[in-house]
């Protein structure tokens, strides 16, 4: 194509990514190194149903001079970045000088809201990427080796988790799981253990949680990898069955290979999606025992008092978490890339 | 039978015609608020005016889009309706207006204490108020020989007995979950220890102390005697658990009071049994050991005088006297003229005489009611000391303070 042509061609989608991808970032950013004013707090009498109190209040007058000398807030450079609420430079570096083991300093750090977040997120992104993909190329070979009149159905069914909100998905397991609901009450009878409550240990929590995410995400796995599996070269798999392989070498030496780059997409789009893991946790009341990042914003954002700056700079870092996480898999695919051309 | 109904319906009609309380406003009136049944009647009422529109967006997450609705200009909220915890992101934002000139004009049939003051300046009018006290189960009382208790430690001592004596596990209900509902039991028991949050005339805070350890060590002895599951239960859960009869105590709000034992489904014991005393005190204390609470409406700044008018106009027949009738009574614990206290209302009435203290108006308290919600889970789920607990909850304040510009 020539430079030209190409230029025009691309023009609209660049737009566009300009529009709604680039821009919000940078704005984002933008917010996230500067902070409201001031406040300047007067004390005056506030009176009502109760009696009247003195009280303070905030100077509009004085707040509204501020606020039209510096329309932007006041910048504050890295300093949101480097606060308890976020990387917690001070406290790490106190938790560090004042513990003489790893263990103490690594419990000191998960008392921070930042890293106790990433200690979840990573854990549950680690977990369930891993596991939804086993889980669902297992289900796309089962349902391909199915008589051609169940598939239908069977499709239908194993995609049902996927389609259900997270919300209300995560909503409705929480009740069956609560210690009085089926899966619950199931639980104690077969552990013989009437006080066992899953949501009230943070182990048990996290392993809910786990499970939720694999059981929600799978279908997506299984779909691609089932569409994958209709591209199978009919002659490499029938010669492997003549010379003699069995079923799971076929599945490991023709199959899987098959089916990597499909593997890498998965991958890609589900790391994304669980580093962003929200709703599951609220959903299941969980935010007493596992946060994330998505939570945190979330929780700055709809205080009574909102911290816009502290929310900012979580998406900031939320959005370097995720091309650091992604950058391994963006090299293979760049690497298949190139050996392809 | 049928002919007495549609006579009294006429009647009521007739009454309401002639007391003149038709309503004729000229503007639009869009009004977002809360999402229980007092604020309903409120809005429903309002909704009778005729000559302008008048919309309501009544839902629980009304403080998420309150003051984005009311900061562009013109905005999209003509009234947010408020308590005095959510008053102050309005006020620190600067997007409600000063109600005097239409206190003047049309407010005749407002009480003076239903008029929120500050600086001198009335922003808003109040039409309920709100306290968390103590509901029980006479029966279950009864059945131990104890009377209704008067602070927690009684509660406590009661509980024991009662799971003692094998009639219910675990006896007690709180909203205990993570987040608000938490932050607010913790705010309720740190003023019954005779606390307070702020150093004062500052910003500082201040609630890493004998108090607030007190206040904590007692949460905890009371969690002993809750569902395992309480970090997950806020009011709805706690409510749910009495319903179902497994729970004999609890500290729970006036306004659920009403509807308590309405629901589906509810144990005849439950529905039989229920009962309301008033706030419980601690350590001694004679403080009640729970905050008093308003509902209010405001009128937004950055709209057209004629649609502030036609607000003020259409909100004030929402709580004029003759909106109480036997289905709204009961619904909340009304400051308007007239009103007469139902059963229902005995727990707030009761708060109200305890001399509790109202839920401070600061414009930082959001930011520390949300630190300790975040914070104080480890301590009560035993992993670490109420002194840390304290200590965390206090640096995360001090970081959202800072950030905000309340300290340096």
């Amino acid at each position: 194509m020539k430079h030209r042509t190409f230029f025009w061609f691309f023009l609209p989608t660049g737009l566009a990514m300009l529009l709604f991808i680039a821009l919000p970032i940078v704005s984002v950013l933008f917010q996230s190194v500067h902070t409201p004013h001031d406040a300047v707090l007067v004390t005056v009498e506030n009176c009502g149903p109760f009696g009247c109190k003195e009280e303070t209040t905030i100077d509009q007058e004085a707040t509204r001079a501020l606020r039209d000398a510096e329309p932007l807030g006041k910048f504050v450079g890295l300093q949101i970045y480097f606060d308890r609420g976020h990387l917690a430079v001070a406290e790490v570096a106190e938790a560090w000088r004042s513990t003489d083991s790893i263990g103490a300093f690594l419990g000191e750090i998960s008392d921070l809201p930042f890293y106790r977040a990433m200690g979840f997120t990573l854990t549950y992104t680690f977990t369930v990427t891993p596991l939804l993909i086993v889980l669902g190329l297992m289900i796309a070979l089962a349902v391909n080796s199915l008589n051609r009149h169940l598939k239908g159905l069977v499709i239908f069914f194993s995609l049902l988790p996927m389609i259900v909100t997270p919300l209300i998905g995560s909503l409705i397991l929480f009740w069956m799981i609560d210690s009085r609901g089926v899966l619950g009450s199931a639980l104690q009878y077969l552990t013989d253990d009437p006080t066992l409550s899953l949501k009230a240990s943070t182990g048990l929590t996290w392993v809910m949680l786990i499970i939720y995410g694999v059981w929600h995400s799978a279908p997506f796995a299984f779909v691609v990898f089932y569409a994958g599996l209709q591209t199978l070269p009919q002659d490499q798999l029938e010669s492997a069955q003549i010379d003699g392989a069995t079923r799971w070498q076929r599945v490991r030496y023709v199959v899987v290979p098959h089916l990597m780059p499909l593997v890498t997409f998965v991958a890609l789009i589900q790391l994304m999606d669980n580093f962003r893991v929200f709703e599951p946790i609220v959903g299941f009341n969980a935010e007493a025992h596992a946060t994330s990042f998505s939570w945190i914003i979330f929780n700055d954002m709809g205080g009574e008092t909102r911290l816009l700056s502290s929310a900012a700079t979580t998406s900031v870092l939320t959005i370097l978490g995720v091309a650091v996480l992604l950058t391994p898999v963006l090299i293979r695919t760049w690497q298949d890339f190139k050996g392809k051309t | 039978m049928k002919f007495t109904h549609i006579a009294l319906a006429s009647s009521v009609l007739a009454l309401a015609a002639t007391a003149g309380s038709a309503c004729e406003i000229s503007a639009r009136v869009n009004i977002v608020g809360n999402e229980f049944p007092a604020i309903h009647s409120v809005a429903d009422a309002a909704k009778e005016c005729t000559g302008g529109e008048v919309k309501a967006n009544l839902t629980a997450d009304h403080q998420k889009i309150n003051v984005a609705g009311m900061t562009g200009n013109p905005a999209e909220y003509t009234s947010a309706i408020i308590a005095n915890s959510s008053i102050v992101a309005l006020m620190n934002e600067d997007v409600i207006r000063p109600l005097d000139d239409l206190v003047a004009k049309h407010g005749d049939g407002l009480q003076k204490p239903q008029l929120i003051t500050i600086d001198g300046k009335i922003m808003a009018v109040a039409f309920m108020a709100n306290a968390q006290h103590l509901v029980y189960r006479a029966d279950v009382l009864e059945e131990i020989g104890v009377e209704p208790p008067k602070s927690y430690e009684d509660l406590l001592a009661a509980a024991k007995m009662i799971r003692e004596k094998g009639l219910m596990e675990n006896p007690v209900g709180g909203a205990y979950k993570a987040g608000w509902n938490l932050a607010q039991e913790f705010n309720n028991m740190y003023l019954g220890h005779g606390g307070s949050f702020f150093e004062p005339g500052s910003a500082k805070v201040s609630i890493n102390n004998e108090q607030g350890v007190a206040a904590l060590e007692m949460m905890k002895s009371l969690s002993e005697y809750m569902n395992p599951d309480f970090l997950t239960h806020d009011s709805n859960a706690t409510n749910a658990e009495f319903r179902a009869g497994n729970v004999a105590l609890m500290n729970m709000w006036g306004s659920r009071a009403a509807t308590l034992a309405d629901a589906d489904g509810v144990v005849q014991e439950v529905k039989d049994h229920m009962a309301i005393s008033g706030p419980l005190t601690v350590a001694g204390g004679s403080d009640a050991a729970s905050t008093l609470w308003w509902d209010g409406w405001t009128v937004a700044k950055n709209i057209p005088d004629a649609e502030a008018e036609a607000t003020f106009v259409a909100l004030t027949h929402g709580i004029r006297p003759e909106m109480l009738n036997e289905e709204t009574e009961p619904q909340a614990v009304w400051l308007i003229d007239g009103y007469e206290p139902t059963d229902a209302a005995q727990g707030v009435f009761e708060a109200v005489q305890m001399s509790t203290s109202p839920y401070p108006m600061l414009p930082y308290m959001g930011l520390l009611h949300t630190a300790l919600g975040a914070e104080l889970s480890d301590f009560m789920q035993g992993k670490e000391s109420a002194e840390q607990a304290l200590a965390d909850a206090e640096s995360a304040y001090t970081a959202a303070a800072k950030e905000k510009g309340f300290l340096n």
